[in-house]
Protein backbone atom coordinates (compact mmCIF):
# COMPACT_ATOMS: atom_id res chain seq x y z
CA UNK A 1 0.00 0.00 0.00
CA UNK A 2 2.72 2.62 0.71
CA UNK A 3 4.60 1.71 -2.36
CA UNK A 4 1.39 2.61 -3.87
CA UNK A 5 0.66 5.89 -1.84
CA UNK A 6 4.34 7.14 -2.77
CA UNK A 7 3.89 7.14 -6.52
CA UNK A 8 0.41 9.46 -6.51
CA UNK A 9 1.01 12.85 -7.78
CA UNK A 10 -0.22 15.29 -4.94
CA UNK A 11 -3.00 15.81 -6.50
CA UNK A 12 -4.20 12.12 -6.42
CA UNK A 13 -3.22 12.35 -2.68
CA UNK A 14 -5.06 15.39 -1.68
CA UNK A 15 -8.35 13.36 -3.37
CA UNK A 16 -7.49 10.15 -1.58
CA UNK A 17 -7.08 12.36 1.74
CA UNK A 18 -10.81 13.64 0.78
CA UNK A 19 -12.43 10.36 0.15
CA UNK A 20 -10.78 8.89 3.46
CA UNK A 21 -9.33 6.28 1.17
CA UNK A 22 -6.05 7.46 3.45
CA UNK A 23 -4.81 9.42 6.12
CA UNK A 24 -1.76 12.11 6.11
CA UNK A 25 -0.43 9.90 8.99
CA UNK A 26 0.11 6.65 6.45
CA UNK A 27 1.36 8.77 3.96
CA UNK A 28 3.24 10.96 5.61
CA UNK A 29 4.90 7.61 7.26
CA UNK A 30 5.51 6.22 3.65
CA UNK A 31 7.38 8.71 2.57
CA UNK A 32 9.86 8.56 5.83
CA UNK A 33 10.24 5.11 5.05
CA UNK A 34 10.98 5.79 1.81
CA UNK A 35 13.30 8.11 2.78
CA UNK A 36 15.03 5.65 4.99
CA UNK A 37 14.96 3.08 2.56
CA UNK A 38 16.62 5.11 -0.26
CA UNK A 39 18.24 8.38 1.13
CA UNK A 40 21.28 7.01 2.03
CA UNK A 41 22.10 6.86 -1.54
CA UNK A 42 20.57 9.60 -3.28
CA UNK A 43 21.16 11.98 0.02
CA UNK A 44 18.59 14.48 -1.21
CA UNK A 45 18.02 15.14 2.59
CA UNK A 46 20.08 17.38 4.98
CA UNK A 47 17.70 17.02 7.87
CA UNK A 48 14.54 14.96 8.08
CA UNK A 49 12.10 15.01 11.62
CA UNK A 50 10.18 12.15 11.42
CA UNK A 51 9.03 13.26 14.18
CA UNK A 52 7.05 16.75 13.56
CA UNK A 53 6.42 15.40 10.41
CA UNK A 54 3.92 13.14 11.59
CA UNK A 55 2.82 15.43 14.66
CA UNK A 56 1.82 17.81 12.01
CA UNK A 57 0.11 14.83 9.87
CA UNK A 58 -2.23 13.57 13.26
CA UNK A 59 -3.25 17.52 13.80
CA UNK A 60 -3.78 17.17 9.97
CA UNK A 61 -6.07 13.53 10.08
CA UNK A 62 -7.85 15.26 13.62
CA UNK A 63 -8.99 18.82 11.54
CA UNK A 64 -10.01 16.40 8.66
CA UNK A 65 -11.84 13.96 10.87
CA UNK A 66 -13.40 17.36 12.05
CA UNK A 67 -14.02 18.45 8.99
CA UNK A 68 -12.07 21.48 9.24
CA UNK A 69 -9.20 20.55 6.42
CA UNK A 70 -7.64 24.38 5.93
CA UNK A 71 -6.68 23.28 1.96
CA UNK A 72 -6.84 21.30 -0.59
CA UNK A 73 -3.31 20.13 0.23
CA UNK A 74 -3.93 19.65 3.84
CA UNK A 75 -2.06 16.59 5.23
CA UNK A 76 -0.04 15.70 1.90
CA UNK A 77 3.94 15.89 2.99
CA UNK A 78 6.18 18.18 1.52
CA UNK A 79 10.00 18.97 1.53
CA UNK A 80 11.55 22.16 1.63
CA UNK A 81 15.13 23.38 0.26
CA UNK A 82 17.51 24.07 2.69
CA UNK A 83 17.28 28.05 2.06
CA UNK A 84 13.98 28.70 3.66
CA UNK A 85 13.81 29.81 7.24
CA UNK A 86 11.62 27.00 9.09
CA UNK A 87 11.57 27.87 12.83
CA UNK A 88 12.52 25.23 14.46
CA UNK A 89 14.29 22.98 12.13
CA UNK A 90 17.96 23.39 10.99
CA UNK A 91 18.52 25.93 8.20
CA UNK A 92 22.32 25.24 7.02
CA UNK A 93 22.16 26.63 3.13
CA UNK A 94 24.66 24.09 2.74
CA UNK A 95 26.82 25.84 3.88
CA UNK A 96 29.28 25.72 7.32
CA UNK A 97 28.98 28.49 8.45
CA UNK A 98 25.29 28.04 9.46
CA UNK A 99 25.82 24.38 10.65
CA UNK A 100 23.03 24.04 13.37
CA UNK A 101 21.57 26.94 12.93
CA UNK A 102 17.59 26.87 13.43
CA UNK A 103 16.00 30.04 12.91
CA UNK A 104 13.91 31.97 15.29
CA UNK A 105 10.97 32.53 12.45
CA UNK A 106 9.59 30.93 9.28
CA UNK A 107 9.98 31.94 5.95
CA UNK A 108 6.59 33.49 4.40
CA UNK A 109 6.34 30.45 1.75
CA UNK A 110 7.01 28.23 5.18
CA UNK A 111 4.91 29.83 7.23
CA UNK A 112 1.95 29.18 4.16
CA UNK A 113 2.01 25.49 3.92
CA UNK A 114 2.51 24.99 7.91
CA UNK A 115 -1.16 26.97 7.67
CA UNK A 116 -2.48 25.29 5.40
CA UNK A 117 -1.35 21.88 7.16
CA UNK A 118 0.82 19.97 4.94
CA UNK A 119 3.74 18.07 7.13
CA UNK A 120 7.32 18.99 6.69
CA UNK A 121 9.11 16.01 6.04
CA UNK A 122 12.70 17.70 5.87
CA UNK A 123 15.06 20.25 4.77
CA UNK A 124 16.55 19.16 1.38
CA UNK A 125 20.09 19.67 -0.05
CA UNK A 126 21.77 22.32 -1.75
CA UNK A 127 24.45 24.05 -3.84
CA UNK A 128 26.25 25.95 -0.80
CA UNK A 129 24.02 29.53 -0.65
CA UNK A 130 22.66 28.26 -3.93
CA UNK A 131 25.74 28.76 -5.81
CA UNK A 132 26.10 25.88 -8.42
CA UNK A 133 24.48 23.74 -10.91
CA UNK A 134 25.22 20.20 -9.48
CA UNK A 135 24.63 20.13 -5.84
CA UNK A 136 28.14 19.23 -5.62
CA UNK A 137 29.09 22.70 -3.99
CA UNK A 138 26.94 21.75 -0.60
CA UNK A 139 29.36 21.57 2.24
CA UNK A 140 27.19 18.03 3.30
CA UNK A 141 28.11 15.84 0.35
CA UNK A 142 26.37 16.47 -3.17
CA UNK A 143 22.98 14.26 -3.81
CA UNK A 144 22.93 12.11 -6.08
CA UNK A 145 20.87 11.78 -9.50
CA UNK A 146 18.16 9.02 -9.12
CA UNK A 147 18.78 8.13 -12.64
CA UNK A 148 22.44 7.07 -12.24
CA UNK A 149 23.54 7.73 -9.09
CA UNK A 150 27.34 8.25 -10.16
CA UNK A 151 25.76 12.07 -12.01
CA UNK A 152 24.39 14.67 -10.79
CA UNK A 153 21.49 16.17 -9.99
CA UNK A 154 21.14 19.88 -10.70
CA UNK A 155 21.34 22.48 -8.93
CA UNK A 156 21.11 24.29 -6.88
CA UNK A 157 18.51 22.70 -6.17
CA UNK A 158 19.51 18.78 -6.61
CA UNK A 159 18.09 17.80 -2.99
CA UNK A 160 14.23 19.15 -3.64
CA UNK A 161 14.31 18.01 -7.24
CA UNK A 162 15.88 14.38 -6.30
CA UNK A 163 13.87 13.95 -3.53
CA UNK A 164 10.62 14.25 -5.56
CA UNK A 165 12.19 12.06 -8.52
CA UNK A 166 13.10 9.57 -5.92
CA UNK A 167 9.41 9.26 -4.23
CA UNK A 168 10.72 10.57 -1.30
CA UNK A 169 7.89 13.90 -1.39
CA UNK A 170 5.50 14.20 -3.73
CA UNK A 171 6.14 17.84 -3.01
CA UNK A 172 9.03 19.87 -2.76
CA UNK A 173 9.46 23.82 -2.34
CA UNK A 174 12.78 25.16 -4.52
CA UNK A 175 14.47 28.63 -5.31
CA UNK A 176 15.16 29.83 -8.64
CA UNK A 177 18.54 32.24 -9.02
CA UNK A 178 19.54 31.31 -12.16
CA UNK A 179 18.11 27.93 -13.23
CA UNK A 180 18.11 26.34 -9.68
CA UNK A 181 14.53 24.77 -9.69
CA UNK A 182 14.49 24.36 -13.36
CA UNK A 183 17.71 23.12 -14.30
CA UNK A 184 17.41 20.00 -11.38
CA UNK A 185 14.07 19.71 -12.98
CA UNK A 186 15.58 19.11 -16.34
CA UNK A 187 18.08 16.30 -15.33
CA UNK A 188 15.66 14.27 -12.98
CA UNK A 189 13.05 14.05 -15.16
CA UNK A 190 10.64 15.89 -13.17
CA UNK A 191 8.58 19.62 -13.63
CA UNK A 192 10.19 22.57 -11.76
CA UNK A 193 8.71 26.29 -11.89
CA UNK A 194 10.55 29.71 -11.50
CA UNK A 195 7.35 32.40 -11.22
CA UNK A 196 7.60 35.64 -12.07
CA UNK A 197 10.08 37.64 -9.52
CA UNK A 198 7.89 39.36 -6.60
CA UNK A 199 5.44 36.55 -7.49
CA UNK A 200 6.13 34.62 -4.21
CA UNK A 201 7.33 35.85 -1.28
CA UNK A 202 10.96 36.64 -0.71
CA UNK A 203 10.65 36.90 3.21
CA UNK A 204 12.64 34.40 5.32
CA UNK A 205 14.87 33.11 1.76
CA UNK A 206 18.30 33.38 2.60
CA UNK A 207 19.40 35.93 -0.22
CA UNK A 208 21.72 34.62 -2.70
CA UNK A 209 21.17 37.56 -5.35
CA UNK A 210 17.83 40.09 -3.98
CA UNK A 211 16.96 40.71 -7.68
CA UNK A 212 17.45 37.39 -9.53
CA UNK A 213 15.89 34.84 -6.44
CA UNK A 214 12.58 33.50 -6.45
CA UNK A 215 10.69 30.43 -4.71
CA UNK A 216 8.59 27.70 -6.83
CA UNK A 217 7.46 24.88 -7.24
CA UNK A 218 9.31 21.07 -7.58
CA UNK A 219 7.33 18.78 -7.81
CA UNK A 220 6.31 15.49 -10.74
CA UNK A 221 3.49 16.77 -12.58
CA UNK A 222 2.21 20.24 -13.92
CA UNK A 223 -0.67 20.24 -12.02
CA UNK A 224 0.85 19.34 -8.78
CA UNK A 225 2.90 22.57 -9.25
CA UNK A 226 0.32 24.36 -10.11
CA UNK A 227 -2.05 23.48 -6.86
CA UNK A 228 1.70 24.65 -5.10
CA UNK A 229 2.25 27.71 -6.85
CA UNK A 230 -1.17 28.92 -5.86
CA UNK A 231 -1.16 28.27 -2.43
CA UNK A 232 2.81 29.84 -1.92
CA UNK A 233 1.91 32.49 -4.40
CA UNK A 234 0.65 35.72 -3.60
CA UNK A 235 1.48 39.54 -1.95
CA UNK A 236 3.15 39.40 1.25
CA UNK A 237 3.51 42.73 2.76
CA UNK A 238 7.36 41.40 4.63
CA UNK A 239 8.57 41.51 0.91
CA UNK A 240 8.80 44.53 -0.63
CA UNK A 241 9.27 43.55 -4.01
CA UNK A 242 6.19 41.21 -3.69
CA UNK A 243 3.84 42.31 -6.54
CA UNK A 244 0.58 43.31 -5.04
CA UNK A 245 -1.85 41.20 -7.65
CA UNK A 246 -3.87 38.23 -7.27
CA UNK A 247 -2.64 34.84 -7.36
CA UNK A 248 -3.54 33.62 -10.74
CA UNK A 249 -5.40 30.89 -11.98
CA UNK A 250 -2.88 28.16 -12.31
CA UNK A 251 -4.67 24.93 -11.68
CA UNK A 252 -7.64 25.83 -14.26
CA UNK A 253 -4.75 26.63 -16.96
CA UNK A 254 -3.04 23.46 -16.36
CA UNK A 255 -6.20 21.30 -16.22
CA UNK A 256 -7.18 22.92 -19.16
CA UNK A 257 -3.53 22.54 -21.06
CA UNK A 258 -4.42 18.74 -20.41
CA UNK A 259 -7.00 18.66 -23.25
CA UNK A 260 -4.12 19.18 -25.51
CA UNK A 261 -6.05 22.14 -27.71
CA UNK A 262 -3.02 24.84 -27.88
CA UNK A 263 -4.77 26.65 -31.03
CA UNK A 264 -3.76 29.86 -31.58
CA UNK A 265 -1.46 29.56 -29.60
CA UNK A 266 1.80 31.59 -30.75
CA UNK A 267 5.70 29.77 -29.80
CA UNK A 268 8.45 31.32 -30.26
CA UNK A 269 12.14 28.95 -30.84
CA UNK A 270 14.98 31.19 -29.19
CA UNK A 271 17.45 30.60 -32.01
CA UNK A 272 20.44 31.56 -29.05
CA UNK A 273 19.93 28.92 -27.27
CA UNK A 274 21.37 26.07 -29.38
CA UNK A 275 24.11 25.37 -31.43
CA UNK A 276 27.50 23.96 -30.05
CA UNK A 277 27.59 22.59 -27.10
CA UNK A 278 24.20 21.74 -27.15
CA UNK A 279 24.13 17.52 -26.46
CA UNK A 280 22.41 16.42 -29.80
CA UNK A 281 19.55 13.85 -27.91
CA UNK A 282 19.02 17.16 -25.64
CA UNK A 283 18.15 18.66 -29.11
CA UNK A 284 16.52 15.69 -30.84
CA UNK A 285 13.79 15.56 -27.56
CA UNK A 286 13.69 19.40 -28.13
CA UNK A 287 12.53 19.65 -31.84
CA UNK A 288 10.23 16.50 -31.07
CA UNK A 289 8.47 18.57 -28.66
CA UNK A 290 8.19 21.97 -30.70
CA UNK A 291 6.75 19.54 -33.10
CA UNK A 292 4.44 18.02 -30.85
CA UNK A 293 2.99 21.83 -30.15
CA UNK A 294 2.73 21.75 -33.53
CA UNK A 295 0.52 19.19 -33.72
CA UNK A 296 -1.52 20.90 -30.88
CA UNK A 297 -2.52 23.72 -32.83
CA UNK A 298 0.15 25.96 -32.06
CA UNK A 299 1.50 28.20 -34.32
CA UNK A 300 5.50 28.20 -34.23
CA UNK A 301 7.68 30.55 -35.31
CA UNK A 302 11.90 31.06 -34.56
CA UNK A 303 12.85 34.25 -33.00
CA UNK A 304 15.94 35.97 -32.20
CA UNK A 305 16.86 37.09 -28.74
CA UNK A 306 20.48 38.85 -29.70
CA UNK A 307 21.72 40.04 -26.41
CA UNK A 308 21.20 36.79 -24.67
CA UNK A 309 24.69 35.66 -25.95
CA UNK A 310 25.42 37.79 -23.31
CA UNK A 311 23.25 36.68 -20.61
CA UNK A 312 25.81 34.53 -18.74
CA UNK A 313 28.29 37.55 -18.63
CA UNK A 314 25.88 39.80 -17.32
CA UNK A 315 24.36 37.47 -14.75
CA UNK A 316 27.71 36.41 -13.47
CA UNK A 317 28.60 40.39 -12.58
CA UNK A 318 25.30 40.81 -11.10
CA UNK A 319 24.96 37.67 -9.00
CA UNK A 320 28.62 37.58 -7.35
CA UNK A 321 27.97 41.58 -7.19
CA UNK A 322 24.12 40.87 -5.10
CA UNK A 323 25.85 37.99 -3.02
CA UNK A 324 29.10 39.60 -2.11
CA UNK A 325 27.34 42.03 -0.41
CA UNK A 326 24.80 39.64 0.65
CA UNK A 327 27.58 37.42 2.64
CA UNK A 328 28.62 40.16 4.29
CA UNK A 329 25.76 39.40 7.06
CA UNK A 330 28.18 36.11 7.86
CA UNK A 331 30.29 38.13 10.14
CA UNK A 332 30.40 35.12 12.82
CA UNK A 333 29.04 38.23 15.72
CA UNK A 334 25.35 37.39 15.76
CA UNK A 335 24.65 33.58 14.27
CA UNK A 336 26.22 31.04 12.73
CA UNK A 337 30.08 29.70 13.03
CA UNK A 338 32.32 31.66 14.87
CA UNK A 339 36.19 30.92 14.45
CA UNK A 340 38.86 32.53 17.07
CA UNK A 341 42.59 32.50 16.13
CA UNK A 342 44.74 31.83 18.86
CA UNK A 343 45.83 35.17 21.02
CA UNK A 344 43.68 38.06 21.18
CA UNK A 345 42.20 38.53 17.87
CA UNK A 346 40.42 41.42 16.79
CA UNK A 347 36.57 41.07 15.82
CA UNK A 348 38.10 41.73 12.40
CA UNK A 349 40.35 38.80 12.55
CA UNK A 350 37.45 36.57 13.93
CA UNK A 351 35.41 37.17 10.91
CA UNK A 352 38.21 36.58 8.50
CA UNK A 353 39.61 33.15 10.22
CA UNK A 354 35.65 32.42 10.22
CA UNK A 355 34.25 33.12 6.87
CA UNK A 356 37.84 31.13 5.55
CA UNK A 357 36.71 28.23 7.45
CA UNK A 358 33.28 28.56 7.00
CA UNK A 359 32.61 29.54 3.18
CA UNK A 360 33.30 26.80 0.68
CA UNK A 361 35.74 27.50 -2.57
CA UNK A 362 32.37 28.58 -5.13
CA UNK A 363 31.27 30.67 -2.37
CA UNK A 364 34.65 32.44 -2.10
CA UNK A 365 34.95 32.95 -5.83
CA UNK A 366 31.99 34.45 -6.05
CA UNK A 367 32.19 36.76 -3.06
CA UNK A 368 35.61 37.38 -4.34
CA UNK A 369 34.07 38.31 -7.80
CA UNK A 370 31.71 40.56 -6.72
CA UNK A 371 34.12 41.94 -4.63
CA UNK A 372 36.55 43.04 -7.70
CA UNK A 373 33.18 43.82 -9.64
CA UNK A 374 31.93 46.38 -7.06
CA UNK A 375 35.62 47.89 -6.55
CA UNK A 376 36.51 51.55 -7.86
CA UNK A 377 37.59 51.94 -10.76
CA UNK A 378 36.33 48.30 -12.16
CA UNK A 379 32.30 49.26 -10.98
CA UNK A 380 31.40 51.13 -14.73
CA UNK A 381 33.14 48.65 -16.70
CA UNK A 382 31.77 45.73 -14.96
CA UNK A 383 28.89 46.06 -12.72
CA UNK A 384 27.11 49.24 -14.30
CA UNK A 385 27.87 47.64 -17.53
CA UNK A 386 26.04 44.67 -16.61
CA UNK A 387 23.57 46.61 -15.28
CA UNK A 388 22.85 48.30 -18.75
CA UNK A 389 23.26 44.73 -20.91
CA UNK A 390 20.54 43.67 -18.37
CA UNK A 391 18.39 45.96 -19.87
CA UNK A 392 18.79 45.05 -23.04
CA UNK A 393 18.32 41.26 -22.39
CA UNK A 394 14.68 42.64 -21.02
CA UNK A 395 13.78 44.26 -24.05
CA UNK A 396 14.28 41.15 -26.46
CA UNK A 397 11.77 39.18 -24.09
CA UNK A 398 9.43 42.63 -24.88
CA UNK A 399 10.32 42.25 -28.55
CA UNK A 400 9.93 38.66 -28.41
CA UNK A 401 6.63 38.99 -26.78
CA UNK A 402 4.93 41.00 -28.62
CA UNK A 403 4.89 38.76 -31.91
CA UNK A 404 4.81 35.41 -29.51
CA UNK A 405 2.67 34.17 -26.36
CA UNK A 406 5.42 32.16 -24.89
CA UNK A 407 9.12 31.62 -25.23
CA UNK A 408 10.46 27.87 -25.81
CA UNK A 409 14.02 26.11 -25.44
CA UNK A 410 15.69 23.41 -23.68
CA UNK A 411 15.89 23.58 -20.27
CA UNK A 412 19.69 22.77 -20.32
CA UNK A 413 22.42 22.36 -22.77
CA UNK A 414 23.39 18.79 -21.33
CA UNK A 415 21.74 16.10 -19.40
CA UNK A 416 23.28 14.75 -16.01
CA UNK A 417 26.97 14.68 -15.86
CA UNK A 418 29.39 12.17 -14.01
CA UNK A 419 29.74 13.85 -10.29
CA UNK A 420 32.94 15.25 -10.35
CA UNK A 421 33.51 16.28 -14.10
CA UNK A 422 33.28 20.14 -13.32
CA UNK A 423 34.19 21.00 -10.00
CA UNK A 424 37.03 22.81 -10.24
CA UNK A 425 35.76 24.08 -14.36
CA UNK A 426 33.63 26.74 -12.85
CA UNK A 427 33.23 27.93 -16.56
CA UNK A 428 31.66 24.70 -17.55
CA UNK A 429 29.48 24.23 -14.34
CA UNK A 430 28.25 28.23 -15.20
CA UNK A 431 27.64 27.07 -18.49
CA UNK A 432 24.66 24.72 -17.81
CA UNK A 433 22.38 27.81 -16.94
CA UNK A 434 22.80 29.12 -20.15
CA UNK A 435 19.06 29.21 -21.01
CA UNK A 436 17.66 29.71 -17.98
CA UNK A 437 19.30 32.69 -16.86
CA UNK A 438 17.57 35.03 -19.26
CA UNK A 439 14.67 34.36 -17.61
CA UNK A 440 15.80 35.32 -13.59
CA UNK A 441 17.58 38.83 -15.40
CA UNK A 442 14.62 39.64 -16.66
CA UNK A 443 12.34 38.65 -14.29
CA UNK A 444 10.24 36.77 -16.21
CA UNK A 445 8.52 33.19 -15.42
CA UNK A 446 9.70 29.81 -16.47
CA UNK A 447 8.84 25.91 -16.08
CA UNK A 448 10.81 22.84 -17.31
CA UNK A 449 8.95 19.48 -17.96
CA UNK A 450 10.31 16.32 -18.94
CA UNK A 451 10.55 15.63 -22.92
CA UNK A 452 12.21 12.33 -22.73
CA UNK A 453 15.38 10.86 -22.58
CA UNK A 454 18.39 11.28 -24.35
CA UNK A 455 19.74 9.11 -27.26
CA UNK A 456 22.75 8.28 -26.11
CA UNK A 457 23.25 8.11 -22.75
CA UNK A 458 18.87 7.44 -21.39
CA UNK A 459 18.77 10.38 -19.28
CA UNK A 460 16.18 13.22 -18.54
CA UNK A 461 15.76 16.45 -21.34
CA UNK A 462 14.34 19.42 -20.02
CA UNK A 463 12.03 21.78 -22.56
CA UNK A 464 11.79 25.03 -21.67
CA UNK A 465 8.83 27.38 -21.33
CA UNK A 466 8.91 31.45 -20.74
CA UNK A 467 5.91 34.04 -20.62
CA UNK A 468 5.69 37.56 -19.98
CA UNK A 469 6.09 38.38 -16.35
CA UNK A 470 2.60 37.80 -14.43
CA UNK A 471 1.68 35.02 -17.57
CA UNK A 472 2.45 32.32 -15.56
CA UNK A 473 -0.82 30.75 -16.39
CA UNK A 474 0.71 29.99 -19.98
CA UNK A 475 3.55 28.08 -18.21
CA UNK A 476 0.45 25.63 -16.88
CA UNK A 477 -1.28 25.50 -19.98
CA UNK A 478 1.40 24.60 -22.12
CA UNK A 479 3.63 22.95 -20.02
CA UNK A 480 0.54 20.60 -19.27
CA UNK A 481 -0.60 19.98 -22.80
CA UNK A 482 3.14 18.83 -23.26
CA UNK A 483 2.78 16.38 -20.46
CA UNK A 484 -0.10 15.17 -21.26
CA UNK A 485 0.11 13.95 -24.94
CA UNK A 486 4.42 12.87 -23.86
CA UNK A 487 2.91 10.84 -21.32
CA UNK A 488 -0.04 9.27 -23.36
CA UNK A 489 3.12 8.69 -26.12
CA UNK A 490 5.06 6.81 -23.32
CA UNK A 491 2.42 5.16 -21.83
CA UNK A 492 2.93 6.40 -18.71
CA UNK A 493 5.16 9.19 -16.70
CA UNK A 494 8.66 9.18 -17.30
CA UNK A 495 9.76 8.50 -13.66
CA UNK A 496 8.50 4.71 -14.33
CA UNK A 497 11.56 4.20 -16.60
CA UNK A 498 13.89 5.42 -13.43
CA UNK A 499 15.63 2.69 -12.15
CA UNK A 500 14.39 1.04 -8.99
CA UNK A 501 16.43 2.41 -6.40
CA UNK A 502 17.63 -0.39 -3.73
CA UNK A 503 17.62 0.34 -0.05
CA UNK A 504 20.89 -0.16 2.14
CA UNK A 505 19.89 -2.72 3.61
CA UNK B 1 44.06 38.33 -5.30
CA UNK B 2 45.39 38.69 -1.48
CA UNK B 3 44.03 42.11 -1.85
CA UNK B 4 40.58 40.73 -3.22
CA UNK B 5 40.81 38.44 -0.07
CA UNK B 6 41.19 41.40 1.86
CA UNK B 7 38.47 43.65 1.15
CA UNK B 8 36.24 40.32 0.97
CA UNK B 9 37.10 39.82 4.84
CA UNK B 10 38.72 35.95 4.02
CA UNK B 11 41.44 34.58 5.43
CA UNK B 12 42.86 32.90 2.48
CA UNK B 13 46.12 30.85 2.68
CA UNK B 14 48.49 30.78 0.03
CA UNK B 15 47.93 27.32 -1.09
CA UNK B 16 44.12 28.53 -1.30
CA UNK B 17 45.03 31.84 -3.44
CA UNK B 18 46.86 29.29 -5.68
CA UNK B 19 44.35 27.25 -5.77
CA UNK B 20 42.02 30.17 -6.53
CA UNK B 21 43.43 32.63 -8.86
CA UNK B 22 43.89 31.00 -11.76
CA UNK B 23 39.83 30.22 -11.80
CA UNK B 24 39.09 33.94 -11.09
CA UNK B 25 40.93 34.56 -13.55
CA UNK B 26 39.46 32.85 -15.96
CA UNK B 27 35.83 33.72 -14.99
CA UNK B 28 37.33 37.21 -15.00
CA UNK B 29 38.23 36.78 -18.88
CA UNK B 30 34.76 35.33 -19.25
CA UNK B 31 32.55 38.01 -17.74
CA UNK B 32 35.21 40.78 -19.67
CA UNK B 33 33.08 39.99 -22.57
CA UNK B 34 30.27 42.39 -21.63
CA UNK B 35 33.01 45.40 -22.61
CA UNK B 36 32.37 43.97 -26.24
CA UNK B 37 28.46 44.92 -25.88
CA UNK B 38 29.47 48.00 -26.97
CA UNK B 39 28.98 51.54 -25.61
CA UNK B 40 25.61 51.37 -24.09
CA UNK B 41 25.21 55.18 -22.39
CA UNK B 42 21.67 55.97 -23.68
CA UNK B 43 20.68 52.82 -22.24
CA UNK B 44 19.21 52.96 -18.54
CA UNK B 45 20.68 50.38 -16.04
CA UNK B 46 18.39 47.71 -14.35
CA UNK B 47 18.90 46.92 -10.34
CA UNK B 48 15.32 45.07 -10.18
CA UNK B 49 13.21 43.09 -12.66
CA UNK B 50 10.38 44.77 -11.76
CA UNK B 51 9.99 48.66 -10.81
CA UNK B 52 10.78 48.95 -7.28
CA UNK B 53 8.32 51.58 -5.36
CA UNK B 54 8.61 52.59 -1.77
CA UNK B 55 6.43 50.41 0.72
CA UNK B 56 4.90 51.75 3.61
CA UNK B 57 2.63 50.42 6.15
CA UNK B 58 0.25 51.40 9.07
CA UNK B 59 2.43 53.22 12.24
CA UNK B 60 1.49 50.42 14.28
CA UNK B 61 3.16 48.23 16.79
CA UNK B 62 3.38 44.10 15.66
CA UNK B 63 5.24 41.40 17.35
CA UNK B 64 8.52 41.26 16.64
CA UNK B 65 11.60 38.50 17.93
CA UNK B 66 12.16 38.21 21.50
CA UNK B 67 15.74 39.48 23.01
CA UNK B 68 15.86 35.53 23.57
CA UNK B 69 14.67 34.29 20.30
CA UNK B 70 16.91 37.10 18.47
CA UNK B 71 20.18 36.08 20.60
CA UNK B 72 19.26 31.78 20.22
CA UNK B 73 21.90 31.68 17.52
CA UNK B 74 24.78 34.13 18.62
CA UNK B 75 28.13 32.62 19.38
CA UNK B 76 27.98 33.78 22.25
CA UNK B 77 25.61 36.42 24.61
CA UNK B 78 25.89 37.86 27.68
CA UNK B 79 23.38 40.11 29.52
CA UNK B 80 20.68 39.77 26.73
CA UNK B 81 23.40 41.06 24.15
CA UNK B 82 25.55 39.92 21.40
CA UNK B 83 28.93 39.25 23.32
CA UNK B 84 32.12 40.08 20.34
CA UNK B 85 35.84 40.09 20.42
CA UNK B 86 37.16 43.17 20.84
CA UNK B 87 36.21 45.82 17.82
CA UNK B 88 39.38 47.80 18.05
CA UNK B 89 41.83 46.84 15.23
CA UNK B 90 45.25 45.85 15.35
CA UNK B 91 46.10 48.94 13.14
CA UNK B 92 45.42 51.68 16.22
Amino acid sequence: MSEQLIHKTAAELADALAAGETTSVELTQAHLDRIAAVDAGVHAFLHVDAEGALAQAAESDARRAAGEARHLLDGVPIAVKDVLATQGLPTTCGSKILEGWVPPYDATVVRRIKDAGLPILGKTNMDEFAMGSSTEHSAYGPTRNPWDQTRIPGGSGGGSAAAVAAFEAPLALGTDTGGSIRQPGAVTGTVGVKPTYGGVSRYGLVALANSLDQVGPVTRTVLDSALLHELIGGHDPLDSTSVDAPVGAYVEAARQGATGDLAGLRVGVIKELAGDGWQAGVMARFAETVELLEKLGAEVTEISCPTFVHAMATYYLILPAECSSNLAKFDAMRYGLRVVPEGDPSAEAVMRATRDAGFGDEVKRRIMIGTYALSSGYYDAYYGQAQKVRTLISRDFAAAFESVDVLVSPTSPTTAFPLGEKLDDPLAMYLQDLATIPANLAGVPGISVPAGLADEDGLPVGFQVLAPALADERLYRVGAAVEAALTSRWGGPILAKAPNLEGPR
Amino acid sequence: MAHLADLARIDLDDAELDHLAPQLNVILEAVASIGAVGDLDDVPPTSHPVPLTNVFREDVVVPGLTAEQALSGAPEAEDQRFRVPRILGDEQ
